[in-house]
């Protein structure tokens, strides 16, 4: 019978997926009711002895009547035997799993986890949360770890950072006022002007390419001594006296002598034509035709001296010391077009636009007027614009040859600054400061640059590229300052009349050699194709 | 006891902190100036030591260097001090871009510092044996040398602002309206030791870290 009963259980046991039938067996009841550890511990033991007989069993299926038997009777054997002992002796002999539990004495040597009782979540978060502790306080780092971080911060802080306070006091300083630059920004950026002078693949010539002298020519700021006509002659007035430089031939010829302590205040030569016309200290304006030089008329209206004068084709503009302005008409017998009173102080500067629409007045008053001349009349009675950002008397004055509204207007001692302005709208668009007096100022016609005589220290001239402003090149020379500039008609040349009695032509605008050849080499391949066509 | 040290011309630890706090206002009054943080019309020349520093003239910079500098010279007395760093901070981005660091080593030996704090009175106050015209040529060298960093140091292009940070020992007590912070760094800095000076009592070192571009 016990063996028809063994053989059933032995199916039972195999049969896995059967569900657990009947109540509890007693062995199970027993250990419930008594500690968990216990159960525990039975629990694991079997499971492990299970394994290793090759019957994969879940807990609830091994109790059989046998087991519960030997339950009954394993403290009194396990004290004969070792655990193990008889954990193989009976593996061997029944070769079933089901009687392990029960063998495993309740007070095992063995740590056996109640997984079931376990918290693994909260555990795990509780050991992380520790470490990380532990990190934060620098506990569980190694000793030489910790020491290189020690040397470290006193490498840093220069000495143990630990043992020191960081104390500062909590009512800041201000910071500066806003929009405040750092000056020294001049410092550093003022290496940037022989930067620009590489940039520019032109070679200019350091040294002037002629020097005239010019003994006599009067030291003042106030007067305009040089013009260069479209017929390459330049003319120069040396205290009274008009001299004609024939720029082609190097043939020198005097014009004229004024009498008396008078002196030449003045010279401007006619668009187009022989005709100069030539202002004194008497406030006559006089017209010679230079091609028969010979005086053509006199033109009187000023009652002080005549220091500028400007051509806008058959009229004549001439700036005063009193401060007028007076427009002649060269072609009539009234030649007094119009008299206005521009300035409160002497007009040094004085320019018409190349399209001849305004007229630029600049005065020792600081003032720099624009005005403008419709068509009819020659002029208005109240100035379009009236500028008074300069500081010190304008002098320089120069309208910008490819764009007919900007004029470049140049300060005194007082102001060194380089003004452009739009004169349709009357802005002003830039402004640079030179360090120097600026007495004269003339664009350039083959490159997009101006050129500025300077005063005061270096007495030099500056090319400037427009309308960046950067330096291009600066000639010096001159041992005091360049009162005026003229222009060569073919643009190349630029003449300096300085107060050190020296005329200087520095030859710093010549036309780019590439340049120029590209054009013929295209006509040549044209040719060429016309030729192959043939 | 006064007048003899007087005649020897020897200086006192109260006359060393004076010095050391006063390099430290020519100092930095020559940072602020040099480097261009403030701007240049709100300075004005001063002689001192046979040497023309100019010196902001905007008040509140000027009280918070007295607060800060007379607090400084009162814990020189005590030794509390180690170490005052000028910190320059760009005002929008509060990166730092230039800190210099003025070290304090004590050169007498400590002991007789607490009776000084306690009394002044004690019978032998601590007295340096150099002469204070030496100090003052020393520190000449110095100020001269913070002057000559501007061929060196980056333009500060930005709107900057100072602090000072005053590095003591731990269990010196914060004054009213001081709090403590934390020391700043500058990641990948170049470092320029200057000269030193010392007071016989008071020996500075002068650092200064710039960000290296």
């Amino acid at each position: 019978m016990s063996h028809l009963k063994y053989m059933k259980e032995l199916n039972s046991l195999t049969r896995m997926d059967d569900a657990i039938k009947g109540p509890a067996p007693r062995w199970q009841k027993k250990h419930l009711e008594a500690s968990n550890s216990s159960i525990n511990l039975s629990l694991n033991a079997s499971r492990k002895v299970i394994s290793g007989s090759f019957v994969n069993t879940s807990n609830g299926k091994t109790p059989t009547k046998r087991s519960d038997i030997r339950t009954k009777r394993t403290p009194s054997k396990a004290n004969k035997k070792s655990p193990m002992a008889e954990m193989l002796n009976l593996l061997l002999v029944t070769g079933r799993a089901s009687t392990t539990p029960a063998k495993t004495p309740s007070g095992g040597d063995r740590f056996i986890p109640s997984r079931a009782t376990t918290n693994f979540e909260l555990g795990h978060y509780k050991l992380q949360h520790h470490a990380d502790q532990d990190g934060d306080k620098g506990d569980n780092i190694s000793p030489s770890k910790r020491e290189m971080q020690r040397l470290i911060g006193e490498n840093f802080h220069g000495g143990d950072i630990n043992n020191m306070r960081v104390l500062s006091y909590q009512n800041k300083a201000p910071a500066p006022p806003e929009g405040y630059q750092n000056p020294l920004r001049v410092v550093y950026s003022q290496t940037k002007t022989p930067a620009s002078v590489k940039a520019s693949t032109r070679y200019i010539p350091q040294a002037p390419d002629r020097i005239l002298d010019a003994p006599e020519i009067i030291d003042d700021y106030y007067l305009n001594l040089v013009d260069w006509s479209t017929n390459n002659i330049l003319a120069v007035a040396l205290g009274a006296n008009v001299y004609l430089w024939n720029a082609a031939t190097g043939t020198i010829e005097q014009l004229l002598e004024l009498e008396g302590s008078d002196y030449v205040c003045s010279v401007a030569w006619i668009q187009e034509g022989p005709y100069l016309a030539v202002g004194s200290t008497l406030g006559n304006t006089e017209l010679w035709d230079c091609s028969q030089m010979k005086r053509v008329r006199v033109m009187n209206g000023h009652s002080a001296r005549v220091g500028s004068l400007a051509w806008n084709s058959h009229i004549l503009t001439s700036g005063c010391r009193s401060g007028q302005i007076a427009h002649h008409d060269v072609r009539q017998r009234e030649h007094l077009v119009s008299s206005i009173n521009a300035h409160a102080q002497e007009i040094c500067g004085l320019k018409w636009s190349p399209d001849g629409k305004y007229l630029a007045s600049g005065g020792n008053d600081n003032m720099l007027q624009i005005w403008s001349s419709t068509a009819g009349q020659s002029s208005q009675t109240q100035p379009i614009y009236s500028l008074n950002q300069h500081q010190a008397a304008v002098k320089a004055l120069a309208w910008c040859p490819w764009q007919n509204n900007i004029l470049a207007s140049g300060g005194g001692t007082a102001d060194r600054t380089i003004r452009f302005w739009n004169c349709n709208t009357g802005a002003c668009i830039n402004t640079i400061d030179t360090k120097s007096q600026v007495c004269s100022l003339l664009w350039s016609t083959t490159y997009k640059e101006i050129v500025s005589g300077h005063g005061y220290a270096q007495n030099q001239l500056t090319i400037w590229k427009y309308p960046a402003m950067t330096k291009v090149a600066e000639l010096t020379g001159h041992s005091s300052r360049v009162l005026h500039l003229a222009m060569s008609p073919d643009g190349t040349t630029i003449l300096s009349a300085g107060a050190d009695e020296t005329l200087r032509l520095w030859k710093c605008f010549q036309p780019d050699p590439h340049k120029k050849k590209e054009p013929s080499d295209m006509k040549s391949v044209a040719s060429r194709l016309k030729q192959s066509i043939r | 006891m006064t007048e003899t040290q007087q005649k020897a011309k020897c200086i006192t630890l109260k006359g060393s902190a004076e010095l050391v706090k006063q390099y430290l206002l020519y100092g930095i009054n020559s940072i602020l100036y040099q480097r261009g943080i403030y701007p240049p019309e709100t300075f004005e020349p001063a002689e001192h030591f046979g040497l023309f520093f100019l010196m902001s003239t905007d008040d509140k910079i000027k009280s918070f260097l007295a607060t800060v500098l007379g607090q400084v010279e009162e814990w020189l007395v005590q030794k509390k001090v180690y170490k005052l760093t000028l910190v320059i901070t760009n005002v929008n981005t509060k990166e730092v871009l230039e800190k210099w660091d003025f070290k304090v080593d004590y050169e007498a030996p400590v002991s007789n510092t607490v009776t000084i704090m306690a009394g002044g009175d004690s019978p032998l106050p601590e007295v340096g044996t150099k002469d204070v015209k030496t100090i003052q040529k020393e520190i000449r060298e110095v100020i001269r040398q913070i002057t000559g960093t501007v061929s060196f140091l980056p333009l500060l292009d930005c709107l900057c602002s100072f602090d000072i940070l005053t590095y003591t020992v731990p269990d010196c007590g914060i004054p009213k309206e001081w709090d403590e912070t934390q020391p700043v760094f500058i990641a990948n800095s170049q470092e320029v030791q200057l000269r030193s000076f010392s007071t016989s009592i008071h020996k500075m070192d002068t650092i200064v870290s710039y960000k290296n571009n």
